[in-house]
């Protein structure tokens, strides 16, 4: 289902005369740019089905409906802080002080036709973006999708998600409201926090003491230009690893290491995601135009001396907020004549590690194992137990940030003291990865063994058979040969065995991988093999 | 209408003859004995009402003292002293009386991080009584002015003011914030505002005091205008999701925004298995 073959199925019966435009559009086009051939290698790249693979989609959508909202934005908003006095129609900020960016912001948002609408787009689509990004990266990091060959794109697409981080922080400060500014006004405390560098970083950000006069025109260019253009390019270098590695997919019958198995770009695939770019669009809309987001005239202009309860920043950026908050108090002291606050330093050091294994976790993972294999077969996060229940701690590790970064609200909303929130969730930030990672794994072996048992003996009919010689036996239904290869085809691992060097020594680094590779592969529980079947055939259940 | 040629007298009969109308100062007679006649019924009415006033008031005062003496005076000293289960109330005025015992606050259910609101325990008429009664004791911050309750300052103003001193616990929209030990600053929508009033006046559980010369009475009026034009302006941009800011919007976009997404993707891929 190529655009070639449709073209020679039009020369073969009489070619109508939409049809003949076509053709000769295409060959036109075609004589000048030599796209056939592009074409037809991306136009053949297959797209499996499963609602999973879509959430990158979503993202790639979003990101869409941010440019088209975002440039209507730039017609309307005066990235300046100079300061003027507000004179259009929001009643309680009339004739307060406030710099040119908010001014322009409540303009579109009460004077400018369908501006309001387009903020709220442009705000809630961000929003949806980061937020489809992080699920396509749990999606693809519990399949283990990022192993060999698509490491680099696992580091792409990490880099895309902390550009995303950086976009809508930008973003979130660029109307210089009082929450934006309260949040500028942390970074710069994280900022200034950072030893020996941190006043000058400081000083050349905000162009002086914050907050200055040109931090919104610098966070704009940065918004508007630099940080979207490094995105884009990311973005293309993405979806071309995407196309030259081809997409994984589920194990299933006629589904292998070696192919792929779904619709093709041309036209299903195209048509279809078409169509989905619309609903996501549709979906963004709905939102948008039924409930407010970032209200920024009830949170006024910034000045520094008020910082507003419940002051947060967006969801994303909550787990850093959380690393904060979380902090004990009375980590800083005093080296000479300097203060060195750990309070601001310890959760930059942790999250600055944090973000560097997800980022890398690929090639850990894959010296771990010794690996070396193309994997095109998407797991079952069950079948990879340890995998799956390292996911599940740093899912752990970066929920509690997060909800660390809502303490305060906890606290109101479930009529509890602020500071056992805190304390809870401190020790939650230890010992939740644990508890996490011991009782997912358990749980993965657990689904592996019920698996198992069921390929192996089939179900449980519930249809009790006495036998001849008074027997009572329960007859098992057994699986379809279909059914059972879905439960039955995935690779089992052994941890690495401790190997000599050339020089006939065992280097410190080679115990360490095969210490971690035996604490992955310890626990496991293999796959059903054909003799097993047999056997447990042969034995008359 | 009398005419310069005939006489006074000759004029007055003719024209009494003729129309039969009352001379003029007759009139101003009339208005003069009407002037002081009302006058003096007022004089009289009014002081009457004060004597009633008078009556009414100790009538007042008896009565909260006794509903004080029934409901308040274990915590608070019969003599409203104070004891160690509750703070003195000698000085509070009739203001906090009013703000505590209207909105439920006092008295108090339980011992807890702070008093929060209920449904008020007592009839108007029965906390008249009461902070009658305190403020006889003692002198302090009496009841608002009506004048100042209007809503009718300056909403801007009122804004900034509110920005200033109040967001910081109450959050920018009045959404409410927490404090420390399991104390928090209440939610400000659907308050009275009296009540508003009242708070700013006396500084009631942590919060603090804003006097007349921290606050002007026409600040604390354009406050009351911000918060009543708050309440009473449906949210331009659709649901508010609380006032919370952030937060909600973030939990928002992972519950409806992405759940509502990845229903659609289920069924985009259910439809063509």
């Amino acid at each position: 289902m190529t655009t070639t073959d449709t073209r020679t199925e039009t020369t073969a019966v009489a070619p109508s005369r939409g049809a003949r435009f076509t053709g000769a559009a295409a060959n036109y086009i075609d004589e000048r740019t030599s796209i056939s051939g592009l074409v037809k290698e991306v136009g053949r790249k297959i797209f499996p089905d499963h609602w999973s693979f879509m959430l990158g989609e979503v993202a790639l959508y979003s990101f869409v409906v941010i440019l088209l909202s975002g440039t209507f934005l730039t017609f309307f908003f005066h990235a300046s802080m100079t300061p003027m006095e507000y004179q259009g129609s929001y009643l309680p900020l009339k004739g307060i002080e406030m710099s040119s960016a908010m001014s322009s912001t409540l303009d579109i948002s009460f004077d400018i036709r369908g501006g309001l609408l387009m903020r709220q787009v442009h705000h809630w689509a961000a929003l949806l973006f980061v937020a489809s990004i992080g699920l396509h990266m749990l999606r693809v990091f519990f399949t283990g999708a990022y192993r060999k060959p698509r490491e680099i794109n696992w580091a792409i697409g990490f880099v895309l998600f902390i550009l995303a981080l950086a976009e809508g922080f930008t973003g979130y400060s660029l109307p210089d409201d009082l929450l934006s500014g309260n949040g500028l006004r942390i970074i710069d405390g994280l900022i200034k926090g950072l030893p020996i560098v941190g006043t000058w970083i400081s000083y050349l950000l905000f162009g002086g003491e914050f907050p200055g006069t040109d931090i919104v025109s610098r966070l704009f260019t940065l918004h508007i230009l630099l940080l979207p253009a490094i995105l884009v390019a990311a973005l293309g270098v993405h979806l071309l690893l995407l196309i030259i590695n081809k997409h994984t997919q589920f194990a299933g019958p006629g589904k292998t290491n070696d192919n792929v198995v779904g619709s093709p770009i041309m036209p299903v695939f195209a048509a279809k995601a078409g169509g989905f770019f619309f609903i996501v669009f549709g979906v963004i809309t709905l939102i948008a135009a039924t409930v407010t987001i970032n209200p920024i005239w009830t949170y006024g202009p910034y000045d520094p001396s008020p910082v507003s309860a419940g002051t947060q920043p967006d969801w994303y950026i909550g787990f850093a907020d959380g690393a904060l908050r979380l902090v004990p108090s009375g980590w800083e002291f005093m080296l000479g004549n300097f203060t060195v606050s750990m309070n601001i330093i310890a959760p930059v050091l942790v999250l600055g590690l944090f973000i560097v294994v997800v980022l890398i976790y690929p090639f850990i993972e894959a010296w771990i194992t010794g690996d070396k294999r193309e994997h095109h077969i998407a797991d079952r996060p069950r079948n990879a137990p340890t995998r799956t229940a390292i996911g599940a701690a740093g899912v752990t590790f970066y929920a509690v940030l997060w909800a660390a970064a809502s303490s305060d609200l906890i606290g109101t909303h479930f009529h509890v003291g602020i500071e056992d929130v805190i304390r809870t969730l401190q020790v939650l930030l230890i010992l939740g990865p644990i508890i996490a990672f011991v009782v997912t794994k358990r749980i993965c072996l657990g689904l592996m063994k019920k698996d198992r048992e069921i390929a192996l003996h089939g179900f449980e009919s519930g249809r009790i058979v006495r036998l001849p010689g008074g027997e009572y036996i329960e007859v098992h239904e057994q699986l379809s040969e279909y059914e059972r290869w879905k439960l039955t085809s995935f690779t089992e691992y052994t941890p690495l065995m401790i190997r000599p060097n050339a020089k006939g020594k065992i280097s410190a680094a080679q115990r360490v991988r095969a210490g971690l590779s035996s604490w992955f592969f310890e626990d496991r529980i293999s796959p059903v093999s054909g003799t097993d079947i047999e056997r447990s055939h042969d034995s008359g259940h | 209408m009398a005419k310069p040629t005939k006489s006074p007298v000759d004029a007055r009969k003719a024209r009494k003859a003729k129309t039969g109308r009352r001379s003029p100062l007759a009139s101003i007679a009339l208005i003069a004995i009407g002037l002081v006649s009302t006058g003096g019924a007022y004089a009289l009415f009014t002081t009457t009402a004060s004597a009633d006033t008078t009556a009414a008031h100790s009538q007042l005062v008896d009565d909260g003292s006794k509903l004080f003496a029934a409901n308040c005076a274990t915590c608070h000293g019969l003599n409203l002293q104070g004891t160690t289960a509750g703070p003195s109330l000698l000085g509070v005025g009739a203001a906090s009386v009013e703000f505590q015992v209207a909105t439920g606050r006092m008295p108090l259910a339980q011992s807890g991080p702070q008093a929060e609101e209920k449904p008020a325990q007592f009839t108007t008429e029965q906390i008249k009584a009461l902070y009658t009664y305190v403020a006889a004791r003692a002198p302090g911050p009496g009841i608002p002015d009506s004048s100042l309750l209007q809503g009718d300052g300056d909403a801007s103003a009122g804004a900034e003011l509110f920005r200033i001193n109040c967001a910081m616990c109450h959050n920018v929209a009045g959404a409410g914030g927490a404090l420390t030990e399991g104390k928090f600053a209440p939610a400000l929508k659907g308050v009275s505002a009296q009540h508003i009033y009242e708070a700013m006046l006396t500084g009631p559980q942590n919060m603090p005091v804003f006097n007349n010369n921290n606050i002007s009475p026409e600040d604390k009026a354009n406050i009351i205008t911000y918060l009543k034009y708050l309440d009473d302006t449906p949210s331009v941009g659709g649901l508010d999701l609380g006032n919370l800011g952030p937060v909600s919007e973030g939990l928002f976009i992972w519950i409806f925004g992405l759940g509502a997404i990845v229903a659609i993707t289920v069924w985009l891929t259910a439809k063509s298995n």
